[in-house]
C-alpha cells in the first residue's frame, strides 16, 4: 500500500506539488492525469525519492521514502520520464546492472534477463548499443528493467509517450497484464490512455489533485454522458428533427452540426435514449446513425484543469 | 558496501565502451614522453632517475584529470540517467565512491602504462626501484585528489565543460598554493604561520617528496583528507540538488 500524506514541493517561488494526499491499495492502476507542467513528474520524483519533498509524507508498504529510503526504493519499478538509459551498454549489460543492483546474483540475473526479453520481445537488440535502438525499443529496454525485479510498486511517467499506436497498444497490454496484487501508477496527458488501462484517475493541476475517481464516473461528470447523437440521411430534415427533439421534457439541449444533432439529457438517468428511440419510430425518421455517448473526457478535463464549461452534475 | 562494487563496474566499463579512454591514455602517454625528454631533460641529466617525469604530473593532471571526471555527474545529469541510479536502492555513499574509484583506476591504468619509461631507466643505468615505485604510488595518490576535486565540480553543473573548468581552476589554485613564486608574494606581509598553512594544503608541496621518492604519511594522510573531503563535499552537493 501507498501512502501519500500533505505531499508539498516547492522550487523557490513555484509551489509545483500543493499538499497532495491519497492513498493507492494493491490491484490499483492510478493514472495521473494532467496538463504539462501541472505536477505529475514532481509527484512521481517524490514517490521513488529522486526529489526530497518539501513537506509531507510518502510511505512504500510502511516504509517511509526519506528515512527508510533503501527498503522503500526496493519494491519500486521506476520508468522515469524520458526512459534514461546508459546509451553505451547494449540492453545485456543494461539490464545486468541493474539486477545485480536488485541484488540477483549471476544465475539469477541470467534467469531475470530471459524473463524480461521475452516479456518486452528485446530478444533481437540484446546485444546492440542502447543508442542506436528506436525509440520503442529503447521504451521497452527502460520497462524491461523498471519490472526485473518484479515490483510491487511500479511508477511509470508517461510510459506510452512519442510510441507509435501498436508500441502504445503493447505496452498497455503489458502493464494490464501486471498480476493483480501490484500498484501501478502511470503518468499521461493522453486522455485515451486513462480508460483504456486505469482503474483510477486522478487528475493533477497546478498541483492539486482536483478530481480523484474511476475513468467511467469521470465519464460521467461529462456533460456528454448519455447524450444521443442522431445522424441523418438527408439534410433538410435536420431541422425539423431538431425542433420535435426539443419538445422533450427529457431534452435539454440540441446541437446542430452538418449531418448531426446531438442531443443532451435533462437528467442522466438513461430516459433520453427510449424517448428519442419512441419518437424516431412514431415519426419514422430515416437515420443514418443513432447512438448514445459514454461522455467524452476531453471535455471533463478541459473544464477540470481549466476552469471552462461547467460540469454538469 | 556490495552497491559500490557494482557502480565501479559499470562505471569502468562504460570509458572503455566510447573513445575517451583511448584517447586519453593515448595523450597521457604522448604528452609524459614530451614533458620528461624535451622540457624535462631526461637525457641531458645523465641521471638514472624519473624525477624529470614525476615532477611533470601535476601539470599534466591539471587538464587531463578533469577530462576524466568532468564527465562523472554532469553527463548522468544531462542524460537524465542520474534519475534512474538515484532511485535504485544503492546509498548515496556507495554511488559516489563507486563512481570515484572507477575513474581513479582508470588513471591508474594510464599511469601504468607509462612502464615503458620504467624499463628505459632500468636499461640506461641503475636506479633506485624502491623510489620510482614509491613516485608511482604518490603520484596516483595526487590524481585521486584532483578526481575528487572534479567529482564535486561536475556534481554541481549539467554542462560538462564547466565541469572541466570548474575542475581546473580549483585544482589550478591547489597547485600554485605551494608554488615558490606565490608564496615569496605572501611572505613579505602575511605571517610564516598562515604562508605555511598555504603551502601545506597545495598539492605541489606534498608531490615535490613524492617524486623525489619520499613517501611520507604525512602526505599519504594529506592526499587521503583530500580524496575524503572532496568525495564528501560531491554529496553535500548531490543532497542540495535533491533537495531543490
Amino acid at each position: 500500500m501507498i501512502e501519500v500524506t500533505h505531499l508539498q514541493k516547492r522550487f523557490g517561488q513555484l509551489l509545483a506539488v500543493d499538499d497532495i494526499s491519497f492513498k493507492i491499495v494493491p490491484g490499483e492502476i492510478l493514472g495521473f492525469l494532467g496538463p504539462n507542467g501541472a505536477g505529475k513528474s514532481t509527484t512521481m520524483k517524490m514517490l521513488t525519492g529522486f526529489l526530497a519533498p518539501t513537506m509531507g509524507k510518502v510511505s512504500i508498504w510502511g516504509c517511509d521514502i526519506e528515512t527508510d529510503k533503501l527498503s522503500a526504493q526496493k519494491q519500486i519499478g521506476y520508468l522515469p520520464e524520458g526512459t534514461p538509459a546508459y546509451e553505451e551498454m547494449t540492453p545485456r549489460s543494461f539490464l545486468d546492472f541493474i539486477a545485480e543492483v536488485r541484488g540477483y546474483n549471476k544465475s539469477e540475473r541470467v534467469e531475470r534477463i530471459a524473463f524480461v526479453t521475452e516479456i518486452m520481445a528485446l530478444e533481437s537488440v540484446l546485444d546492440q548499443r542502447i543508442e542506436t535502438l528506436s525509440k520503442g525499443f529503447k521504451r521497452r529496454v527502460g520497462l524491461a528493467q523498471a519490472i526485473i525485479h518484479d515490483p510491487k510498486v511500479l511508477v511509470l511517467d508517461e510510459p506510452t509517450d512519442g510510441l507509435d499506436p501498436n508500441q502504445k497498444y503493447q505496452v498497455r497490454e503489458m502493464i494490464r497484464g501486471l498480476s493483480k496484487d501490484k500498484i501501478v501508477i502511470i503518468s499521461t496527458h493522453i486522455l485515451e490512455e486513462i480508460a483504456a488501462v486505469c482503474t483510477r484517475v486522478a487528475i493533477i493541476s497546478n498541483g492539486k489533485i482536483v478530481s480523484d475517481c474511476t475513468p467511467r464516473e469521470l465519464e460521467e461528470k461529462s456533460r456528454y454522458h448519455q447524450a444521443v447523437t442522431l445522424k441523418v440521411k438527408v439534410q433538410e430534415d435536420l431541422s425539423k428533427f431538431a425542433g420535435r427533439l426539443n419538445d422533450l421534457d427529457v431534452v435539454r439541449s440540441v446541437e446542430k452540426n452538418e449531418w448531426e444533432l446531438l442531443v443532451i439529457p435533462e437528467h442522466k438517468d438513461g430516459s433520453l435514449l427510449p424517448a428519442i428511440a419512441n419518437l424516431v419510430k412514431e415519426e419514422d425518421w430515416q437515420l443514418a446513425e443513432l447512438f448514445q455517448e459514454k461522455g467524452r473526457l476531453d471535455e471533463v478535463f478541459r473544464s477540470i484543469t481549466e476552469g471552462g464549461p461547467h460540469v454538469g452534475s | 558496501m556490495l552497491g559500490v562494487n557494482t557502480v565501479l563496474k559499470r562505471e569502468f566499463a562504460s570509458y572503455f565502451a566510447t573513445p575517451i579512454a583511448y584517447v586519453f591514455i593515448f595523450i597521457f602517454l604522448v604528452l609524459s614522453g614530451v614533458f620528461t625528454f624535451y622540457l624535462g631533460n631526461f637525457y641531458e641529466r645523465q641521471q638514472a632517475d624519473l624525477t624529470p617525469f614525476f615532477s611533470f604530473h601535476p601539470w599534466l593532471y591539471l587538464f587531463l584529470v578533469p577530462a576524466v571526471s568532468m564527465r562523472l555527474w554532469s553527463e548522468e545529469r544531462k542524460s537524465g540517467t542520474i534519475e534512474l541510479l538515484m532511485t535504485l536502492p544503492l546509498t548515496k555513499l556507495e554511488v559516489i565512491v563507486g563512481k570515484f574509484l572507477a575513474a581513479w583506476f582508470f588513471t591508474g591504468i594510464a599511469l601504468l602504462l607509462t612502464f615503458p619509461l620504467w624499463i628505459t631507466v632500468n636499461y640506461l643505468g641503475e636506479p633506485d626501484n624502491g623510489v620510482i615505485l614509491a613516485s608511482y604510488l604518490g603520484s596516483w595518490l595526487m590524481a585521486g585528489g584532483f578526481l575528487a576535486i572534479g567529482s564535486c565540480a561536475s556534481a554541481l553543473s549539467k554542462s560538462q565543460v564547466i565541469a572541466f573548468i570548474l575542475c581546473g581552476v580549483v585544482c589550478l589554485l591547489f597547485i600554485l598554493a605551494g608554488f615558490p613564486l606565490v608564496l615569496n608574494a605572501f611572505n613579505d606581509w602575511v605571517p610564516a604561520i598562515l604562508v605555511d598553512t598555504i603551502a601545506s594544503l597545495s598539492f605541489l608541496t606534498h608531490f615535490t617528496s613524492v617524486s623525489k621518492g619520499v613517501l611520507s604519511l604525512r602526505d599519504i594522510l594529506y592526499f587521503f583528507s583530500m580524496i575524503v573531503f572532496w568525495l564528501f563535499t560531491t554529496a553535500v552537493v548531490l543532497e542540495l540538488k535533491q533537495a531543490n
